[in-house]
């Protein structure tokens, strides 16, 4: 695959403060990389370099087969949409066609470009409308449309749907899906919001208090984070620092506060790791019940501390020297009559457990 | 009460009867006052854009000094283009006291402060991501700024409405550093302070009449088109 845009040792300062420091960052050609972080990670700020908009302190950003653009040069390979669709006050279509005018093309060619994208994007009914009439949804779609009517090599999102609707934010996310893949267009997508990167994303990078943590494949990011940051980001509630101390039919053996479990893994024993474990990969069981055999290795003797409902799924807070948290049906927790300081089973296989090395031996 | 009757009167009679010198004060008014609009947007549009979209170190005392000189009072204003033009002051070579062109000075000293102030909130009171939008769609610096302006064109014409009233208006720098000269320097506010202090009310009211149409006719044809589409 081959290399479009480039960025070398950035880093961003303001007022003194570094807010952003990468080292190296790589955007293949026709691929979606996400920037995924939580709010204030310095993802906009990545971006806004990205795009040319924003000078960094220092370090480089060029694109890998032209590396001596002027500023404009630059910014003309790049397109940009926004969490704010940011429209002028004027119509539909002539907000589309700006971009295409600042390239000073030719009217027929703009209006053929503008039609053909308005179709796309499902906005030609309301092409005459003005921009300060639209909806949300409908002021966003004009605005992916003035960014794809550019037909740069490189698009940039930075959160175009965080302030929408779900039902709105999903059929935009699902026109942009099959936009992006049949157009093969480059882009670089920031968002927050983890299913959001699933659905878009070939790679990810996980952005962290203005650090590049990871890059990976999209899944690879959420079933292997590389460290106890990324992972806690990723949603896996459950991180207990634990040491590896025996190897038993191919499993490891780590021993966590007065706990023994079973993970699958390639880590030296008498290395301290961290134990990674998703709250859905938990069963509950009650502690008088008969367990079937099954390939779950691990059981876990609990007491529950609290129960957080979350509409059709329920959070169970369980305490065993450790804490742990279990994503349980409601419809389970009604069966079972789970209820906070009943003693419970937390049972889950030794595949769920992704380790994390801390790089210490014991 | 037969003072203002009188005054209306005599005002039709002047308009319809198309009085030269009435004519020739009332034109001096409208070139003298529309030229030091113009100059003062040529000047403050530019400097009031700066201002509002580039940070630098001393960024807040040149916007406090603009906003200082929107509140400038007229005589003060003239005061100082006195002493510069006076025969004996450094730009009394000049030879510019007593004529339009000195009221033009004072007028664009008056204007500017105002164009360039107005034009400053105007711009500033745009979402500032626009720029970031506009420089991401592939603007140039200067496509950039006129856009911004478009944006920005409801606040920008009412500080154009703004500027010319405000030397439209004024009499204190137009009397000093003009003179109030009959067919030379004599615009419609010196002339009504003149016609008052005679004590011919009839005039005055009739010129001050063709003041305010005027001060009318202009903000009719900058508010349709502020408004238009609005």
């Amino acid at each position: 695959m081959t290399t479009l845009l480039e960025l070398h040792n950035i880093k961003v300062q303001a007022e003194k403060t570094t807010i952003l420091e990468v080292d190296e960052l790589t955007v293949n050609n026709s691929e979606v990389l996400v920037l995924l972080g939580p709010n204030g990670a310095g993802k906009s700020t990545l971006l806004q370099v990205a795009a040319g908009l924003k000078k960094p302190t220092s370090g480089k950003v060029y694109f890998s087969n032209q590396q001596n653009l002027s500023d404009l040069e630059f910014r003309r390979k790049v397109s940009t949409v926004f969490q704010s669709p940011l429209l002028l006050n004027d119509t539909v279509e002539n907000n589309i066609a700006s971009g295409l005018k600042f390239r000073g093309l030719h009217k027929k060619e703009i209006n053929q470009k503008v039609q053909y994208w308005m179709d796309q994007l499902h906005i030609l009914p309301i092409a005459k409308r003005q921009a300060k009439v639209l909806s949300g949804g409908e002021a966003q779609r004009v605005s992916l449309a003035r960014a794809f009517c550019l037909e740069t090599k490189l698009m940039l999102m930075d959160e175009p749907f965080s302030a929408l609707d779900n039902p709105t934010r999903q059929g935009l996310l699902d026109d942009l899906r099959t936009i992006l893949m049949r157009t093969n267009q480059t882009c670089i997508y920031v968002t927050h919001d983890l299913e959001e990167a699933l659905s878009v994303g070939d790679r990810v990078a996980v952005l962290l208090n203005g650090k590049i943590h990871q890059v990976s494949q999209t899944q690879e990011v959420f079933s292997h984070p590389s460290n106890p940051e990324v992972a806690a980001f990723m949603g896996v509630d459950n991180i207990i620092p634990g040491n590896v101390f025996g190897l038993d039919n191919n499993l490891l053996q780590i021993q966590a506060d007065h706990t023994i479990f079973e993970a699958v893994g390639d880590i030296a024993i008498g290395t301290q790791v961290y134990i990674c474990l998703r709250p859905e990969d938990i069963t509950l069981f009650n502690d008088d019940q008969i367990l079937k055999p099954s390939s779950a290795r691990n059981h876990v003797s609990c007491q529950i501390t609290q129960i957080i409902n979350q509409g059709p799924f329920m959070r169970v807070q369980l305490k065993s020297g450790f804490s742990l948290t279990a994503l349980v049906t409601s419809r389970s927790v009604k069966e079972m009559g789970l209820e906070v300081g009943k003693t419970v089973l937390a049972v889950f296989k030794a595949s769920a457990i992704h380790l994390i090395s801390s790089g210490k031996i014991q | 009460m037969q003072n203002l009757l009188d005054g209306i009167l005599k005002a039709f009679e002047l308009l319809f009867k198309g009085d030269p010198e009435v004519v020739r004060i009332t034109l001096l008014s409208l070139e003298v006052s529309g030229l030091a609009t113009l100059i003062s947007l040529i000047f403050g549009l530019p400097i009031g854009t700066f201002l509002a979209l580039v940070k630098f170190p001393t960024r807040r005392f040149w916007i406090s000094l603009i906003n200082t000189g929107m509140a400038l009072p007229p005589v003060v204003v003239g005061l100082v283009v006195c002493i510069f033009l006076w025969r004996n002051g450094p730009l009394g070579f000049m030879h510019l006291i007593y004529t339009p062109t000195a009221i033009v000075i004072a007028q664009v000293l008056i204007a500017f402060p105002m164009a360039a102030g107005l034009t400053l909130s105007s711009l500033q009171q745009l979402d500032p991501k626009l720029r970031i939008q506009l420089l991401g769609l592939g603007a140039s610096k200067i496509q950039m700024v006129i856009i911004l302006w478009k944006e920005a064109k409801l606040p920008l014409i009412a500080a154009l409405i703004a500027a010319f009233g405000s030397v439209i208006s004024e009499v204190g720098a137009s009397m000093m550093v003009g003179g109030n000269l009959l067919g030379s320097t004599r615009v419609l506010t010196t002339a009504i302070v003149l016609e008052t202090s005679k004590g011919l009310f009839a005039s005055a009211i009739a010129l001050s009449i063709i003041l305010l149409l005027i001060a009318f006719l202009v903000n009719l044809v900058l508010t349709s088109i502020q408004q238009r589409r609005h």
